[in-house]
């Protein structure tokens, strides 16, 4: 699915991934933890491709093809997706119609018919219905007065609908209390599937008692450090990133 | 004779004006006259010209508009549809043929202002000059000389209209570059409401000059919701000179949309002139090429417990300019005044250029006024979120610039207004990238 070989990332030229090595298999959720500056969401904007996360070195091959020159939309139409850390608001657009233009949009990429209104409305109630959600937050803006717990469902909803082979979850856990980490997590689970990869980037050990990893790598200083089962959360969560750091936090 | 180098035949052109035998009008145009003779075009030396300068009068002589009325055909005039009556002129010229006056409500006169001035010349006498009676602008002195059309807006006391009323101004399909000088008078009687749309259209390639004034007098408790729709063509210039006043506990609402024009100029003057007066004065500018627009407005809270919020944004690409000039004073008594002012512009070009300047003024020590403006870019986050959903690059622009200036739309009260605006706004945008979305169902 994803394999992520000696990657090297500079933002404002200044490196900030230094080699990083991960291979990801279809189905298989991994976390990568790490302290802050580590280069956690510059991985994830890499994968995404954002404007101003340089590719200095390496290659990612996704499904077998180098991604580093695609645009984000592209990505996204082969199935790539990010949810946001902050989600962003978009005044004066409703939900329904940034995903009604985002789905159509893929489809259009894939080469396959739009969905008319009736086919897209009946398409997304199926999909809120299947994550609890009310179809009130579907008329309103963009993430416009949604607390933190909506917008990050909100997120999860876009997966749902753009039904990505790649999901990356980028501190999805940030700024939620536990009520609405337990909702966003089985949104997530209940996105999981065999044919399905997910990347879930977090600070804390606390969303992956939710959302539990094949594999979890801990990044620090632009590079993959160790890599290990479920457990290795708990050991970092107990231990902390001291070993990880050496001498820049010192 | 005056000399007015822009103008054929200069401010007597020897033509057959509107109320031609009122002593009172020619008394009227003799002043204003003198009073641009002596105030000659506004140049930036001005503080409220300072960034517009009227550069299309320099080279284009401009012939004032004959006797003969036109009779071009023109089809798919801009409308929102449901409408009490409309008044159409083309190039400065009354169409009957294109106007619809049959079913007029009772209370309501509607028409043009010719009709006024023959029919009811006392009533036009208490009323021209009325409300705009400042002696400083030249535009406006231009305009008491020379005022050729325009319409009357007469709504009687307690009378709500429910449906709009509705101008069209259609420019620019002659080969020689004519100029009209408008002057339209509104006058909403105590608790009374109405709602009228105003479109100034470009047909055509042909330059033109409209100069027109308007008068406003907004009375105790009534409601007047005033749209504006400046969609001239790229040759045009279109001046434009207002004056309000509001009454005690009356609201007047306004919001000017500028999408065309080679060079556009409104410039509001509105009092609140009565306790627990309310102003919601408004717009959006979308400009491109070497088009440049300029909202100037001077709001006079002039009294006690009156309310004003301003919302002007504006999205500017290429080489394209605007000026946002808005002042709000609040005189020494006007306490509990609460005056807002916001200006926003996105530059989606290096080369474009806004020059903004919010001003408040306060005299009273009892209120709540803020201003604010901002000038950017597209916001790069924002526009990587909707790619990163597989929206192309140029739609997601759009989308964002959608948002931009829907959110100044909203300001707008009369939906079904607010919907064809906002649609406007949509076929500004580079035409390979509209979006399909719904956006009625943003309110």
């Amino acid at each position: 699915m994803l394999e992520i070989k000696d990657l090297h990332a500079a933002v404002d030229g200044k490196e900030i991934l230094k080699g990083v090595n991960l291979t990801v298999n279809p189905g298989e959720v991994h976390a990568i933890m790490g302290p802050n500056g580590s280069g956690k969401s510059t991985l994830s904007y890499v994968l995404a491709g954002r404007d101003g996360y340089e590719v200095t070195g390496g290659r990612i091959i996704y499904e077998g093809e180098d991604l580093t020159d695609l645009d984000p939309e592209e990505r996204a139409a082969k199935g790539i997706f990010l949810a946001f850390q902050y989600p962003v608001e978009i005044p004066g657009v409703p939900n329904s119609t940034f995903l009604n233009e985002a789905v159509n949009a893929v489809r259009r990429y894939r080469g396959e018919d739009e969905l008319d209104k009736i086919q897209f409305v009946k398409m997304l109630r199926a999909k809120t219905k299947e994550l609890n959600m009310s179809d009130e937050m579907l008329k309103r803006a963009v993430n416009v007065g949604f607390s933190g717990g909506e917008k990050k469902r909100n997120e999860v909803l876009q997966m749902a609908v753009l039904e990505p082979k790649l999901a990356i979850l980028d501190e999805t856990d940030s700024g939620l209390d536990i009520d609405a980490l337990k909702i966003v997590s089985e949104g997530v689970n209940a996105l999981r599937s065999p044919e399905r990869s997910t990347l879930v980037i977090t600070h804390y050990q606390r969303l992956l008692d939710y959302i539990v990893p094949d594999k979890v790598h801990v990044l620090a200083q632009g590079r993959i450090q160790k890599t290990g089962g479920k457990e290795l959360a708990l050991e970092l969560e107990e231990k902390g990133y001291a070993d990880f750091v050496g001498e820049e936090a010192a | 004779m005056t000399a007015v180098s822009f103008l054929d035949g200069g401010l007597d052109g020897g033509r057959t004006l509107p109320g031609e035998g009122l002593a009172w009008l020619k008394a009227r145009r003799d002043a204003g006259a003198e009073r641009f003779d002596a105030l000659g075009l506004p140049t930036p030396k001005l503080e409220s010209w300072k960034y517009t300068r009227l550069r299309p009068l320099d080279d284009t002589h401009y012939t004032p508009i004959g006797d003969d009325a036109d009779a071009t055909e023109i089809a798919n005039l801009p409308s929102v549809g449901d409408v009490a009556a409309r008044v159409v002129f083309v190039n400065g010229k009354l169409r009957t043929d294109l106007s619809d006056l049959a079913s007029l409500p009772a209370g309501v006169r509607f028409g043009p202002l010719e009709d006024i001035l023959a029919d009811d010349p006392a009533w036009a006498e208490a009323h021209l000059g009325a409300v705009a009676d400042d002696t400083d602008q030249a535009m406006l002195a231009l305009n008491d000389a020379m005022m050729d059309s325009g319409f009357v807006l007469h709504v009687a006391k307690g009378v709500a209209l429910t449906k709009p009323l509705e101008v069209v101004y259609v420019g620019g399909l002659t080969d020689q570059a004519v100029a009209y000088f408008p002057r339209n008078l509104i006058v909403i009687e105590p608790n009374a409401q109405a709602t009228l749309v105003k479109h100034h259209v470009g047909r055509g390639v042909g330059a033109y000059f409209a100069n027109a004034a308007t008068e406003i007098d907004v009375a105790d408790g009534a409601i007047f919701k005033h749209y504006k729709v400046q969609a001239e063509n790229m040759q045009a210039t279109h001046v434009a000179t207002e004056h309000t006043r509001i009454g005690r506990d009356a609201t007047y609402e306004c919001f000017n949309l500028a999408i065309g024009g080679l060079l556009s100029r409104t410039e509001a003057r509105i009092t609140l002139a009565g306790e627990g007066a309310h102003c919601g004065y408004h717009g959006a500018y979308m400009m491109r090429g070497k088009e440049h627009c300029d909202n100037t407005s001077f709001i006079d809270m002039a009294v006690p417990h009156t309310t004003c919020k301003q919302v002007f944004k504006g999205v500017l690409d290429d080489e394209a300019r605007a000026v946002f000039q808005g002042k709000i004073l609040v005189a020494r008594d006007a306490q509990k005044a609460d005056g807002r002012m916001l200006n926003k512009t996105l530059l989606l070009s290096d080369n474009a250029e806004i020059d903004t300047k919010p001003e408040l003024e306060i005299y009273a020590d009892d209120v709540q006024c803020a201003h604010g403006a901002t000038t950017g870019q597209l916001d790069q986050t924002a526009l990587f979120y909707l790619r990163s959903r597989g929206i192309p690059e140029p739609q997601a622009r759009n989308m964002l610039v959608q948002s931009f200036l829907g959110d100044a739309l909203q300001e707008i009260s009369d939906e079904t207004v607010r919907e064809v605006l906002m649609d406007r706004v949509v076929h500004w945008l580079p035409a390979h990238c509209y979006l399909a979305g719904e956006w009625k169902e943003s309110a």
